[in-house]
């Protein structure tokens, strides 16, 4: 279990308890969250579920595999050292307290 | 209540990934009315590309599966209603008959009605454990169906090598099922793929431990009591099965549509905007067929398909035209595998490979003469995405330098 915070693009910040397992796309989409929209159902395949990671994220987080860093160039926000693809970050304890914010388009 | 909100607004019939972008899409694009999204499973709108792979093996539960939660299409004034079936449209009355007895007018209307699978049209294709995939509750039924075929060391057969029964088979191998895949045609996506590609891909399920059966030609289905239990070959063989999954291609649902008298043809014919022949009327995903320019027409079942549509399906009931022209693109994942396809490759007749085939991470580039057509990728994302963008830009890369690692094909976009 995580308690994730979700700031979105204009501010509003929404925290959720996400269950191990899950990613972070699933908990903002199942959550009402908007600024993600995870078009490909979290397979890697759409570069929809955008984000920045906070350095805390950034620090526990595995880093992104080859497929999510070319997805990434493919990110219609600006992208930055700290984006990452909310499908590929799954929750854990690990995790716990961590902040995403997410960017002002997907697609 | 706004004066919007008093006319009847627009109902949606369909409520999966065309449907709910479409609804959506109203909203981003300004409309205020009512809109009104109908769906026929019991549940909301779900994710459908994990339902081959990671529900199929049991990875997530059906919370992880929701593609909108209610209380987000409700907040958005998208009033969803579960487990409602549309028996007609009265075009002239610009009312749907419910098949409950109700009724419900519209507007504006949009028929995103999906497809269904092709039934195998043999003897004792209905039996218990003769499952197709579609839906989450067929997957459903074919995890429980293929956890006993594990549990009791029966094998499961797959009638169709396409991408779902290619899904379906690397799934039930990772479950530890024993497979068999048949395929009528002598290889494996043969209509898609390049025969180097598809060669490739038997290579891969084969060292996963996948038999495959080309040329196949299934007479009937043996069943008995228990359901399912063997597979008849035209030769009079029979290969025992606990589990067959049918992945024979789907039909559109443009039934409602045809007995409205709209025009179809393979599906709901749209031009690139996703009207139809009535102006109030417009379509999108996986019921629709494009009518291009040269008077053919696009058959698309994709996740891009359903919401370009549904983008440009709401646009044109606001007025707007949006059109859907971009390249279209497709994936599949088998094993560790992850395919993505860009462009139609119908046609090709010269192929060149970029990478290593051995390695993993290379792609297929499809021509047709100098004309680049399609670019299938293999763990190479990066290809992939370069091919979306040569392909809309109308680039070619030369075979040859296609084919050459060493040349930057991004050099083409620059120029």
């Amino acid at each position: 279990m995580a308690h994730i915070t979700y700031v979105e693009a204009n501010g509003q910040s929404t925290t959720i308890d996400l269950a191990d397992g899950w990613s972070l796309m699933q908990g903002a989409t199942t959550s009402g969250i908007e600024g993600i929209i995870g078009e490909c159902g979290g397979s890697c395949a759409c570069a929809t579920c955008h984000c920045y990671v906070d350095d805390f994220l950034a620090g526990v987080l595995p880093p992104p595999s080859q497929g999510e860093l070319d997805m990434l160039e493919n990110v219609v926000a600006e992208r930055r050292p700290n984006s990452r693809l909310a499908c590929q970050i799954r929750a854990s304890a690990a995790l716990d307290g961590g902040v995403i914010t997410l960017p002002e388009c997907q697609e | 209540m706004t004066a919007a909100m008093t006319t009847p607004g627009i109902v949606i019939v369909g409520a999966g990934q065309a449907g709910v972008q479409t609804a959506e899409a109203l909203r981003a694009g300004g409309y205020t009315g009512r809109i009104t999204l109908l769906g026929d499973e019991p549940h909301g709108p779900y994710h459908r590309p994990p339902l081959s792979k990671a529900w199929l093996a049991g990875e997530m539960d059906a919370a992880q599966l929701v593609l909108r939660a209610p209380e987000m299409l409700a907040r958005k004034g998208i009033e969803l209603r579960t487990g409602v079936t549309v028996r007609r449209i009265d075009r002239a009355t610009r009312t749907l008959q419910l098949a409950d007895g109700g009724t419900l007018p519209y507007s504006g209307l949009v028929l995103a009605t999906g497809a269904t699978p092709r039934a195998l049209p043999l003897p004792g294709a209905d039996a218990e454990g003769v499952l197709p995939l579609r839906s989450r509750a067929d997957a459903s039924a074919i995890a429980g169906r293929m956890a006993t075929c594990v549990a009791q060391d029966r094998p499961v057969v797959v009638i169709g090598g396409g991408f779902i029964g290619l899904e379906v088979a690397a799934t039930a191998r990772k479950k530890g099922a024993r497979v068999t895949v048949l395929e009528a045609a002598p290889r494996l996506l043969g209509r898609v793929l390049a025969p180097v590609l598809s060669d490739w891909y038997a290579d891969l399920h084969r060292r996963h431990g996948v038999r495959l059966v080309f040329d196949a030609q299934v007479a009937g289905i043996e069943a008995d009591a228990g359901g399912v239990h063997g597979v008849r070959l035209a030769d009079g063989s029979v290969l025992p099965a606990g589990l067959v999954v049918v992945g024979i291609g789907v039909a559109a649902n443009d039934v409602l549509a045809r007995e409205a008298g709209l025009a179809c043809e393979r599906g709901i014919v749209v031009d690139a905007c996703g009207r139809t022949s009535d102006p109030a009327i417009v379509a999108a995903g996986d019921c629709t067929a494009r009518r291009l320019p040269d008077g053919s027409l696009l058959r698309l079942e994709s996740v891009q398909n359903a919401t370009e549509q549904g983008k440009s399906a709401a646009a044109a009931l606001l007025g707007q035209e949006r059109p859907f022209t971009t390249t279209p693109w497709f994936w599949s994942d088998q094993y560790d595998r992850k395919l993505q396809m860009a462009g139609l490759s119908a046609g090709a007749d010269a192929w060149a490979v970029r990478g290593d085939m051995a390695a993993g991470g290379f792609s297929v580039y499809h021509f047709q003469g100098e004309r680049l057509l399609a670019v299938d990728s293999v763990n190479a994302a990066r290809d992939h995405l370069q091919a979306r963008k040569l392909l809309d830009a109308g680039l070619s890369p030369t075979p040859w330098q296609a084919g050459d690692v060493a040349f930057d094909l991004g050099q083409l976009l620059k120029a």
